[in-house]
């Protein structure tokens, strides 16, 4: 199969269509699922999200996919809300997550940050060459909106800066997060999720 | 470093792009998909989608060309128009729309502002406040969007603005009304007296002509976007030479 089909995670968040319309836009060919053995045999897997974390992780539950998701061995993206599922606990009303990425989510603090949520264009900052960051470009800007946030750890491949840094995008294994919506980062996103895609 | 955000704003009338002044005598301007590819082009960093139709009639925004909109656009989109309930706005995210801006409705009921944001996070419930009056003691206004309805009410712009903030509103539009399609500049006055208590991002609209007002409302009301339409539509300033000069001035704006 010359062209990966991409199974997108239905976890019923508002933003699923435009990350369809965004895989539509490159010619990946998607599909919505939230069936185990579908996202098993996937060749890759898109794990959207935005708003809260309690609600996003009880639909997860629901349908068991705290289980499988952690075991998928293909590359899984995770994005926005998506991402921040992707690690151990979040300080978010005290959800743990999936746990498949090490850290934990925290606040950003007024005092330090301004304005709550981080909501708009920021500059990305890529710390290691990895595929899935190849092309930004030296002024690469993304569209953030977040309440919360990973610190920069061993897993960061890009950071952000909102009152000092955090990570942007991560990747522990075959697991990768963007915490910016790639769906809505015109050049800079496409570049991300056909890199994700792969050749 | 977070960037300052350009909004052209579009009013969306029957399903197509339409202009008027102070509300009235409407004239099509093209399609949406069309403009909305034009300005993403162009380098605008969100847009708006105001369908003028809908609060005044008691509808909401028609979803089909929010669906067509998301599909081709791949930057940040508000709409803006009669949504007065969670349904609506599910459809209307569910479309594709990023945010929805809610006005008219949230005066009418404050509670749709929690309903919303419990629903769908802070994050995408934008409030839009229309506001006039002299300096200090602003009010705000209802059912702008039709003449004959029009009002302004006894509540004080300040106090709606922490109201809404407290319900849940993850970003405030103030729509200054006083300088609105004149091009004067922005009411740095009043947006600076709202930014003094707003803690979410805060969107200016209404009075920008020359691209010194867009300077003018960043640094002096430290406004995280600034939102135009004429000047936009008119081609009286260009979204690209606008950011080059905004840059030039030190301004955070993404290339």
């Amino acid at each position: 199969m010359s062209v990966r089909e991409v199974v997108v995670v239905d976890s019923g968040v508002a933003n699923l269509g435009s990350v369809m319309a965004a895989l539509a836009r490159l010619d990946a060919p998607a599909r919505l699922s939230t069936d185990p053995a579908v996202l098993r045999a996937a060749q890759r897997v898109i794990l959207p999200g935005v708003g809260a974390a309690a609600p996003a992780m009880a639909r997860l539950r629901e349908r068991g996919l705290d289980a499988v998701i952690p075991t998928l061995t293909c590359p899984v993206l995770g994005i926005c809300l998506g991402m921040q599922l992707l690690f151990e606990h979040t300080d978010e009303a005290g959800v743990d997550c999936l746990g498949v990425v090490p850290g934990r989510l925290r606040r950003f603090e007024e005092a330090r940050c301004g304005r709550v949520p981080h909501m708009g264009w920021n500059r990305l900052e890529v710390l290691r060459d990895d595929p899935l960051v190849r092309g930004f470009g030296a002024q690469a800007y993304a569209y953030f909106v977040h309440s919360y946030h990973a610190e920069v750890g061993p897993h960061t491949l890009a950071t952000c800066d909102y009152g000092g840094p955090f990570a942007a995008v991560v990747q522990h294994r075959n697991f990768f997060g963007a915490q910016f919506h790639p769906e809505r980062s015109a050049a800079v996103g496409a570049t991300l999720i056909r890199n994700f895609l792969g050749p | 470093m977070l960037t300052r955000r350009i909004i052209p704003c579009l009013d969306v009338r029957d399903g197509q792009v339409v202009k008027g002044v102070r509300f009235r005598d409407h004239v099509v301007m093209g399609g949406i998909e069309e403009l909305a590819l034009r300005y993403r082009d162009a380098g605008a960093d969100e847009l708006v989608f105001y369908d003028i139709t809908a609060s005044p009639e008691g509808r909401s925004a028609d979803v089909a060309w929010v669906e067509r909109l998301a599909r081709h656009l791949d930057i940040p989109f508000c709409v803006a128009g009669g949504i007065r309930s969670v349904e609506q706005a599910r459809r209307t995210l569910a479309a594709g729309a990023d945010k929805i801006s809610i006005n008219s409705p949230a005066l009418e009921r404050p509670e749709l502002i929690d309903e919303l944001s419990t629903e769908f996070g802070v994050q995408c419930i934008v409030v839009g406040v229309d506001s006039s009056g002299p300096e200090g003691d602003w009010r705000v206004h209802q059912y702008t969007g039709d003449p004959s309805r029009s009002r302004e009410l006894a509540r004080p712009t300040l106090d709606w603005v922490a109201e809404a903030q407290r319900r849940g509103a993850g970003e405030i539009v103030l729509n200054c009304m006083g300088s609105d399609g004149v091009r004067r500049g922005y009411d740095i006055a009043q947006l600076k007296a709202v930014r003094a208590i707003c803690r979410v991002p805060l969107i200016a609209s209404g009075g920008a002509g020359a691209p010194e007002h867009f300077r003018d409302v960043f640094v002096e009301a430290d406004v995280d976007g600034a939102l135009a339409a004429s000047v936009f539509h008119a081609g009286t300033i260009s979204v690209p030479d606008l950011k080059q000069y905004l840059r030039a001035e030190g301004i955070a704006i993404r290339p």
